[in-house]
């Protein structure tokens, strides 16, 4: 019942976050309707953000309960994860070709996204070729490192590409948002935590 | 805290003395390593100036495929025999096992570097622009990341199907900022351009935050059933 309720909340959630994103939002001066992919690029990277961290707190319960809950919690987060890291990594180029004028750049943001994506890439990797009984302990200890290690990723691409321009999100556009842009983000926000929820959950009963 | 010692030593000691009759690990990575540098000169084949930028990474790059390869072995071993499963059921510390490997693995890769240095000095024409005693912590620093996270994977590694193919699949995407921190601060040196200070710095913490990581959750992968 929950789950239904759930189902028909996300559903809902959607369609509103489309039409705030698609139409109520006003249209960018200088990128065109382009930005609007903004909508869906910035809360699918908090989402994966998300998941990742609980990823990282069911781990720890895990390996200090040896609750099997948590592990498959743990799965479905890194999953999941996965999934909205991959929309990041796929609608950002799409923005970046007519706006920055080059898909890809080696900067601090976009590299550390790569980066996670593929250390709970190697997650999932791991949780597949490993066999018996140990695999959540050992995944587990991965997802510990993995998360330890983003921080550290961060830092070391942020002083390896100072000269590189911020990207624009931080700049100007993150601090000057017109609030019915904001409205728009904030409602797919919650539209995508819905959605990863419900896939979460789909996924944590299997 | 004795106990501890004296059962890493004794891992260490066991684990040298199997090395230097067998000379297995050592070979296997010298001879890598060396068809690395042959074949990289033979891709990019870069004046001295070039080289000095690149050398850095080549150098990584070579080293870390060599290291991947001792890396794989080094639990190997203690397959045969069921010489993993007396441990778990020994009374001795886990870290103390960890470290052993650690050391040996640390000690092996750092002879080898040790060895191939000279070769890339002669082939790739290199001298130093910068002080090239700071490469001496470089090099430290940066085994001693490849190698205490490396040991550690090597144990994951070990209970999945495909043991050598998973190593590097695990160990690759964590490391990413030690090889940039070891490149880096490599290239700075060599073309004294910049202090490397920062990239030593940032090794160096990452050397502290994984071995304590390692120690704190080693014990509960080599128990893992």
């Amino acid at each position: 019942m929950k789950f239904k309720i759930l189902a028909v909340i996300t559903f809902l959630l959607l369609s509103y976050a489309l039409y705030q994103g698609m139409w109520a939002a006003p249209r960018e001066a200088t990128m065109g309707d382009i930005q609007r992919i903004f909508y869906y690029h910035v809360p699918s990277a908090w989402t994966s953000f998300l998941c990742f961290f609980a990823n990282f707190i069911a781990s720890i319960i895990y390996l200090a309960r040896r609750n099997l809950k948590a592990d498959a919690f743990a799965v479905s987060t890194a999953e999941v994860g996965v999934v909205f890291c991959t929309v990041v990594l796929v609608t950002g180029p799409l923005w970046a070709r007519p706006v920055w004028g080059i898909w890809w750049t080696w900067d601090a943001r976009l590299t550390t996204t790569l980066v996670l994506w593929l250390i709970y890439v190697s997650y999932l990797m791991l949780r597949r070729y490993s066999t018996g009984q140990a695999t959540p302990t050992l995944a587990a200890a991965l997802a510990i490192f993995g998360f330890l290690d983003v921080p550290i990723v961060y830092m070391s691409i942020r002083w390896w590409r100072t000269q590189h321009p911020q990207p624009v999100i931080a700049g100007g556009q993150g601090s000057g948002l017109d609030p019915h842009m904001w409205a728009a983000v904030v409602w797919n926000w919650a539209a995508f935590m819905a959605f990863a929820a419900l896939l979460i959950w789909v996924r944590y009963r299997l | 805290m004795s106990s501890l010692a004296a059962v890493t030593a004794s891992n260490l000691r066991k684990d040298v003395r199997l090395e230097w009759r067998s000379k297995d690990a050592v070979n296997a990575m010298l001879f890598f390593a060396l068809l690395v540098v042959v074949i990289f000169s033979f891709a990019f084949d870069p004046t001295a100036e070039e080289s000095r930028q690149i050398v850095g990474g080549l150098v990584w790059v070579a080293f870390l495929f060599a290291a991947i390869v001792a890396l794989n072995q080094a639990w190997m071993r203690e397959l045969r025999n069921q010489v993993l499963d007396a441990y778990r059921v020994s009374p001795a510390p886990a870290n103390a096992l960890f470290m052993g490997k650690v050391l040996g693995n640390f000690f092996f890769i750092s002879v080898v570097e040790a060895l191939l240095m000279p070769l890339f000095v002669v082939f790739y024409n290199l001298r130093s622009v910068g002080p090239a005693w700071q490469l001496v912590s470089v090099f430290l620093l940066g085994t001693w990341a490849l190698v205490v996270v490396g040991t550690f994977f090597a144990a994951i590694s070990l209970r999945t199907r495909s043991r050598e193919v998973m190593l590097p699949l695990i160990l690759f995407p964590i490391s990413i900022p030690a090889l940039l921190a070891m490149v880096e601060a490599t290239t700075m040196v060599l073309t004294g351009t910049e202090t490397p200070r920062f990239w030593i710095t940032l090794l160096l913490v990452y050397d502290v935050i994984f071995t304590t990581v390692c120690l704190l959750l080693f014990e509960t992968v080599l128990h893992a059933e």
